[in-house]
């Protein structure tokens, strides 16, 4: 039960972390692009750590994978941000 | 379930490789930089789907890698500012003696 | 399955390599450089040295970074960034291809490991290479750290007379309450605590004064370059304390070893273990400060145009 979970959550993190890449390479501009990296990425991320939750043994385990996934989350927002208004002071500056 | 978890870390590789396609290409220092940040997200995916057979040392490294993912975007910003050392988000062109960050508003 | 998995890794980490010094362009080689810092933290974990990959992810992703961008970004100004690459050096080719086949060659020459339990001699610690570093062959990482040191009192060198007084690097200014300060608000504490771990963890798991080291300098330089805290003037007593604290600590540990009969930088068996854990503490924060000073650079002034 626990492997069919691991393997749903995977299997979808991976097509979100495809479709990051894809929208990386595809989408036009900087802005857009932004959007698939932080976005698409980290769902995909958030995906997989969901689907190992069921993987590792241990409470400590557990809870170093949600910590492991705020962290990125709080670095991909912050990145975002701080790209995008770096990238627009670029644009018209 | 191994073979699963290779197979969707292969995956994630296969995306890494694309990403760097776009460190290759990306006209600006702003795609280069943000091809960079995938492979360190995809670095964590990679290392938490390793976790089940290399144990607690694959989750310290993904752990590392997560806190430090934004410290290179951060260098990047800095080193692309008007003088070194400054912040996108302000507006003004930034003065001489104008210390670190007082007392803040909340938002 | 997992032959593919390390199939592709390899081909990822040679193609990055290949990418890093071909092609045009000083950043894209530094963006590239990063990368395969990210990727040879895999790398390490998948070959199960997980000490070494919690050092390169803190360094060859991090702080290395953040110092080649801001070298960059100095050297901007002047160089355009669409420089040529460098003319194909034949003797250096052949020099490092001839390196690689000899290793491979080696590597294929050795009987195969085999595989058994560690039977180290009792050390004080379970982890082996801590046991190694600091017990076995602290004669390396006493030098390694004074080596450290050494580096960073080259780079104050270079600060220019009149800045000599000054606070350590470019004066950071960010955005109150802006996404910068906010990052540098909420990172640090949460980082502090994984640095703190990794020291603490190192006597029986992968961990040590190094890796530990290494994240608590990232830590600080996040709260550095966020403006959180302004870096110390050069010339500041405690921080100079601190940057010694690690090897006079180990220094200390080896002539009581010395004193005590057992040899210098012998350490007796019944006090190893604590003796071990004391000088890891007194590396950690010698590493990271130094590291952090490292990176923020010389005492400048405003940027003289």
């Amino acid at each position: 039960m626990a492997d069919i979970a691991t393997i749903a959550f995977t299997g979808l993190g991976l097509c979100f972390f495809i479709a990051g890449t894809i929208g990386l390479l595809r989408f036009p501009d900087v802005f857009t692009r932004l959007h698939a990296l932080t976005k698409a990425d980290n769902l995909g991320l958030g995906f997989i750590t969901l689907g190992m939750l069921f993987q590792v043994e241990g409470w400590r385990e557990m809870a170093l994978l949600v910590l492991i996934w705020a962290l990125t989350l709080l670095a991909a927002g912050t990145v975002s941000q701080l790209i995008a208004r770096a990238a627009l002071k670029d644009r018209s500056g | 379930m191994t073979v699963w978890l290779s197979f969707v870390a292969l995956g994630v590789l296969a995306s890494l490789a694309g990403a760097l396609l776009r460190v290759w290409k990306g006209p600006g220092p702003a795609d280069r930089m943000m091809g960079a940040q995938l492979v360190g997200t995809g670095g964590v995916a990679v290392l938490v789907l390793l976790a089940p057979v290399h144990g607690r040392g694959a989750l310290d490294v993904a752990l590392t890698l997560a806190l430090l993912a934004a410290l290179a975007a951060v260098g990047f910003v800095k080193a692309t500012s008007a003088d070194g050392a400054g912040d996108p988000e302000e507006d003004e062109t930034p003065s001489p003696d104008r210390g670190p960050a007082g007392e803040t508003s909340d938002g | 399955m997992t032959w593919a998995f390390d199939a592709a890794l390899c081909a990822l980490i040679l193609g990055v390599a290949f990418a890093t010094v071909l092609g045009r362009g000083v950043f894209r080689s530094i963006v590239f450089f990063i990368v395969y810092g990210l990727l040879m933290a895999v790398a390490w974990v998948r070959l199960d040295a997980v000490d070494v990959a919690l050092a390169e992810a803190a360094i060859g992703a991090g702080l290395t970074g953040v110092l080649f961008l801001t070298t960059f970004g100095r050297l901007a100004r002047n160089v355009s960034d669409d420089a040529a690459p460098g003319r194909f050096h034949l003797p250096a080719a052949l020099a490092c291809g001839g390196l690689t086949g000899a290793l491979a060659w080696a590597w294929f020459a050795m009987p195969a490991p085999v595989r058994r339990e560690w039977e180290l001699p009792p050390a004080g610690v379970e982890n082996p290479v801590t046991a190694v570093l600091l017990n076995f062959r602290a004669w390396d990482t006493l030098l390694e750290s004074i080596v450290l040191l050494a580096a960073l009192i080259g780079l104050w060198m270079m600060a220019r007379d009149g800045d000599w007084g000054d606070r350590l690097g470019l004066p950071q200014h960010v955005r109150p309450g802006g996404v910068m300060a906010g990052f540098g608000r909420l990172l640090p504490p949460v980082g502090f605590l994984v640095g703190v771990y990794l020291v603490y963890v190192g006597a029986d798991q992968p961990g040590g004064a190094f890796q530990g080291g290494t994240v608590l300098a990232a830590v600080g330089l996040v709260a550095a370059l966020a403006g959180l805290v302004r870096p110390p003037r050069i010339a500041a007593h405690r921080w100079r304390v601190a940057l010694v604290a690690g090897p006079s600590v180990f220094l200390v540990a080896g002539l009581a070893g010395a004193v005590l009969g057992a040899g210098f930088l012998t350490l007796p068996e019944p006090v190893a273990g604590t003796a071990i854990f004391v000088i890891e503490v007194g590396l950690a924060i010698s590493i990271a400060v130094t590291l952090v000073f490292l990176v923020l650079g010389p005492p400048e002034g405003e940027r003289r145009e």
